[in-house]
């Protein structure tokens, strides 16, 4: 409805300037005017320069003044407040050159519209400007170049030895995340070796598989270095925390990694943005196929006590879907049932029967 | 002398033979088949606006779908059948096969093919001084390669699996795969045999053109007279030349990984419930292959842009171009440059960060040509004695948004920047301003410009204003609210915002954004009516509408095939020579075209000329 309505507003423009050029052409006709080179119409189109100028100057002033807050989303990891300031600094630099080249370019449009009285002026050349506006803006690009690079450097170097290792499978379309266990280790996966359940193929050949676990949110701790492990299972999707600002592609067949530091549990995030509902969500980034849009994972920051609590409760896949113990080789079986606890849970379903 | 002379005597010769020839045009060989690059121009440039208009009504779906999202969209119905859910709704699968089917078709039909092959065509033999191309059959078989690209293009978008529907880049394992999206199956591969067709047509456009500019300049048409226009072409087939095939590589590839069950992108893909056997491919390499296209492209269809607006300024302020050599060095920069940035699509794609440091790097020294350009743009305008053609709108509108949209690069340039910027709306606003309303605004202004040259006729001017105002103030109102969306982190190719809390706001904004879309668009009304209306109904242009200086507005106001009637004028002096003081002495009015010999501006001549002119005499 509501497009109806501005198609049929654009008609109504559209049929009303036709009618008005119509009605120009014919004064035009009457005047004699149609066939000269300098109408009144350089005029107007100057003044339009102006005009244009202004008004949009102020309406993207304004708009960026009072729409900040919503514009601008909050940031919650170490490297996040590195690249937004790089982000904010860019923004004053290009700012300045922006709004300079604008009115210089609308100004000198209205300024020097043609007039019979000054003839243009012949300036061909000056090699000391061209020299200016050369070194100018390479000098300022360097200093970008040098300050983003060293941030760059610091966000992509290697994860400290302490990180807090998690995988994240991407796949049509949802998000898998896999945490090493006990063990501080996650064990080996092979992409033959995946099912309907399996989803992450892992190899149970491998005994740092045993206490892997699969739990249904990612978990992340506040304060301490995290590695993500990125891999993808079918196509190319993309890891996308928009207040961690971290953004990492996830490619079938070569596994990628991203390292970062969270500084606001969700709780902290939930009393600075007064919402009690916010949650962290990781997103696709990369088009996937018809579920990109929907490609969601809920993710909690937790302050340190409370991850290792939640990591304390979680059970491993295997003692999940122990049918898959039968393809431990029989050497490692008992390994198994330790690791996992199932060897007490086994227990302890005895004694009770 | 000598040289001269025998060269015009050839041109004379020439002529005789051509004019034999005219005598049997046909409609066939004269509107369908032709060998004349101004009527191959003018086929670029009416399949460019055919192209332009489904690729902006395909945009025109999805911005309802993203500004309205509740809206039933029951009446496309006929035109998209199944495409539209029993629900009312667009398809999400179909949403994603229109982003992609608009960004080819507005890249390579439109801004490569509209543009390039338009002014290229039509411009290189009237302003350097030549009968016609290098070959003229080589050049009917560009068109036509590019029109049977364009043909199995247009029959994709009807196939019952839908067009392809990857991104305009389509990358594998995606495009690859049938099972991972339907239009990855037909669709793919209507589209990677449209884009070899359309690769064979660019190349032997590019070469021919390339060759044109060598070989076939007029007596005194030295390089450092020829109009920026023609540099422009030159350096982009150039461009063209050496980027293009990297595609079709890429593209071979993946046909191969597609049909063959080759693995040069494949490895440990796990779709559909079945461990596929590839392993050892990289999707990456694509990527780089891609893009090794795929940014020199983005000067494929700027640099032709950035010659007619050079052009158009100086002519309309009555001012040599500023900086005429730092010009030409600015766009030798850029196109050296262009081949080297490639990878800065690819700084979170997993690739070594130390490639991201490198093209971080090589990415922000492109700016600096850039920025050389605008201060000549500016410089130019200073003093100047402006005539407010449309063609000269839409210019100043593009160095506008060539402004706008090139500040934003310098921050997705940054790796470290990039990684939240990264595929988000921010770079939908950056390259929607710089490389595709940038170049739509050098594709109106050229048209607008040559328009008498190509017809024989005016547009109307008035209507031009009209269509420059609404169309300026249009895609900045489409364009820049996106930086606030894309700041805000939503990121592209999403069918909808609803499913995340982050991305949940700004569905006023979205919805303006679509309303603005849908104005410029019906904008274009006007220009189409312009164009077809002034082609058989406009007024008669004079010899020299705008009193420029270059070559073609020598040529009889309808050319004919072999362009000049006569010999085929020499030049004498280069393209710019605008408001030069003490013309009027010498009884010229603000401007002396390049065939007025030195001898015969005495009072003019600047310094350097008078001793080309004691030069010429010792000889």
């Amino acid at each position: 409805m509501q497009n109806l309505v501005i198609l049929v507003g654009a008609l109504f423009v559209l049929v009303a300037i036709v009618l008005v050029h119509r009605i120009f052409v014919l004064v035009g006709v009457v005047k004699g005017t149609d066939k000269k080179r300098i109408t009144p119409a350089n005029k107007w189109n100057a003044a339009l320069m102006v005009v244009f100028l202004l008004v949009t100057l102020s309406i993207s002033g304004y708009y960026s003044y009072v729409h900040f807050d919503e514009y601008t989303i909050p940031i919650a990891s170490e490297h996040g407040a590195l690249t937004d300031n790089l982000f904010w600094i860019t923004m004053g630099v290009t700012g300045v050159v922006f709004i300079i080249t604008q009115v210089l370019l609308f100004g000198f449009s209205f300024k020097y519209q043609h007039n019979e009285k000054k003839p243009a002026f012949y300036y061909p050349d000056n090699g000391k400007l061209e020299a200016l506006w050369t070194i100018v803006p390479a000098i300022v690009l360097a200093a970008l170049i040098i300050s983003g690079l060293s941030t760059w450097h610091k966000v992509t170097g290697p994860a400290p030895e302490n990180a807090e290792v998690i995988e994240i499978l991407g796949y049509q379309f949802a998000w898998k995340v896999r945490y090493p266990g006990a063990d501080g280790q996650l064990g080996k996966h092979d992409y033959r070796l995946i099912d309907a359940d399996n989803m992450f193929g892992m190899d149970f050949s491998d005994k740092t598989a045993f206490d892997d676990f699969i739990p249904r949110e990612l978990h992340i701790p506040v304060n301490r270095p995290v590695e993500f492990k990125i891999r993808a299972r079918d196509v190319i999707h993309s890891v996308f925390i928009p207040q961690f600002r971290l953004k990492m592609d996830a490619v079938p067949g070569m596994p990628t990694r991203f390292h970062f530091t969270a500084t606001k549990t969700t709780e902290e995030m939930r009393r600075e943005l007064n919402d009690p509902k916010f949650n962290y969500e990781l997103a696709c980034n990369q088009i996937c196929g018809r579920g990109h849009f929907a490609m969601k994972m809920n993710v909690v920051v937790d302050s340190e006590e409370d991850y290792e609590k939640w990591k304390a409760e979680q059970k491993s896949w295997l003692s999940k879907n122990p049918e898959y113990l039968s393809r431990i080789p029989e050497e490692l079986k008992e390994l198994a049932l330790v690791k996992t606890g199932m060897d007490t849970e086994a227990e302890a379903n005895e004694n009770s029967l | 002398m000598s040289t001269l002379d025998t060269q015009t005597a050839a041109h004379v010769e020439d002529h005789a033979h051509d004019d034999h020839h005219e005598h049997h045009d046909n409609f066939w060989t004269k509107y369908i088949f032709s060998t004349d690059h101004k009527m191959i121009g003018k086929q670029f440039l009416v399949t460019g606006i055919f192209w332009a208009i489904i690729g902006g009504a395909l945009s025109m779906i999805f911005r309802l779908q993203l500004g309205f999202p509740d809206m039933d969209l029951e009446w496309i119905r006929p035109i998209l059948g199944n495409w539209i859910t029993p629900q009312g709704k667009l398809d999400p699968e179909f949403y994603l096969a229109l982003v992609t089917m608009h960004g080819t078709i507005m890249v390579f039909f439109v801004l490569t093919a509209g543009l390039s092959g338009t002014f290229s065509n039509y411009l290189i033999p009237l302003q350097i001084g030549a009968r016609d191309m290098a070959s003229g059959f080589m050049n009917m078989l560009s068109y036509w390669f590019f029109f049977l690209s364009g043909v199995v293009m247009l029959v994709s978008l009807f196939i019952e699996t839908g067009p392809a529907s990857a991104g305009w880049w389509n990358y594998p394992p995606l495009s690859a795969l049938p099972q991972a999206v339907s239009g990855s199956g037909a669709g793919m591969t209507m589209w990677l045999v449209a884009m070899a067709l359309f690769i064979v047509s660019s190349l032997l456009g590019s070469i021919n053109y390339i060759t044109t500019v060598i070989n076939l300049r007029t007596a005194g048409m030295t390089l450092a007279r020829l109009p920026l226009t023609i540099w422009s072409f030159f350096l982009t087939a150039i461009i063209g030349v050496l980027s293009f095939p990297v595609l079709l590589a890429a593209a071979l590839l993946l046909i191969f990984d597609r049909g063959f069950g080759t693995a040069f992108y494949l490895s440990e893909i796990y779709i559909g419930g079945e461990a596929l056997p590839q392993v050892g491919g990289s999707p990456i390499l694509y990527q780089h292959l891609f893009w090794f296209l795929g940014h020199p492209e983005v000067y494929i269809v700027l640099l032709p842009a950035l010659g007619i607006t050079s052009e158009v300024i100086s002519t309309n302020s009555r001012k040599p171009i500023f900086g005429y050599r730092a010009m030409i060095g600015s766009m030798l920069g850029i196109t050296i440059l262009s081949f080297v940035v490639w990878a800065h699509h690819m700084f979170v794609s997993g690739m070594n960060p130390f490639l991201g440091t490198i093209f971080t790097l090589l990415t922000l020294i492109i700016a600096v040509p850039s920025a050389v350009k605008v201060f000549n743009y500016l410089a130019t305008l200073w003093r100047g004695n402006i005539v407010f053609t449309p063609a000269t709108l839409f210019s100043i509108g593009l160095v506008s948004l060539f402004i706008s949209g090139g500040l934003t690069g310098i921050f997705l340039g940054n790796s470290a920047i990039d990684i939240q910027l990264h595929d988000t709306y921010f770079v939908v606003a950056h390259f929607h301003l710089v490389m595709g309303s940038a170049s739509f605004f050098g594709l109106m202004a050229g048209v607008y410009h040559w328009f008498p040259k190509m017809f024989g006729r005016m547009m109307d001017s008035r209507l031009g204003y009209v269509h420059f105002w609404l169309t300026f103030i249009g895609v900045y109102m489409v364009f820049f609210p996106m930086h606030y969306i894309g700041i805000a982190g939503f990121p592209r190719h999403y069918y909808s915002f609803t499913n995340f809390q982050a991305f949940s706001g700004f569905s006023d904004l979205n919805a303006f954004v679509s309303a603005a879309a849908i104005f410029t668009f019906v904008a274009q009304l006007i220009f189409l009516f312009n164009f077809f209306y002034s082609m058989y109904k406009g007024r008669r242009a004079p010899q020299n509408p705008w009193n420029s200086n270059t070559l073609e507005w020598t040529t009889p106001i309808e050319p004919g095939h072999g362009n000049w009637p006569g010999a085929i004028p020499a030049v004498y002096r280069w393209p710019y020579d605008y408001s030069k003081p003490n013309a009027d002495k010498d009884g010229f009015e603000d401007f002396i075209p390049q065939t007025v010999p030195l001898s015969e501006t005495p009072n003019s001549n600047l310094p350097f000329e008078k001793e080309q002119m004691e030069e010429v005499k010792q000889k």
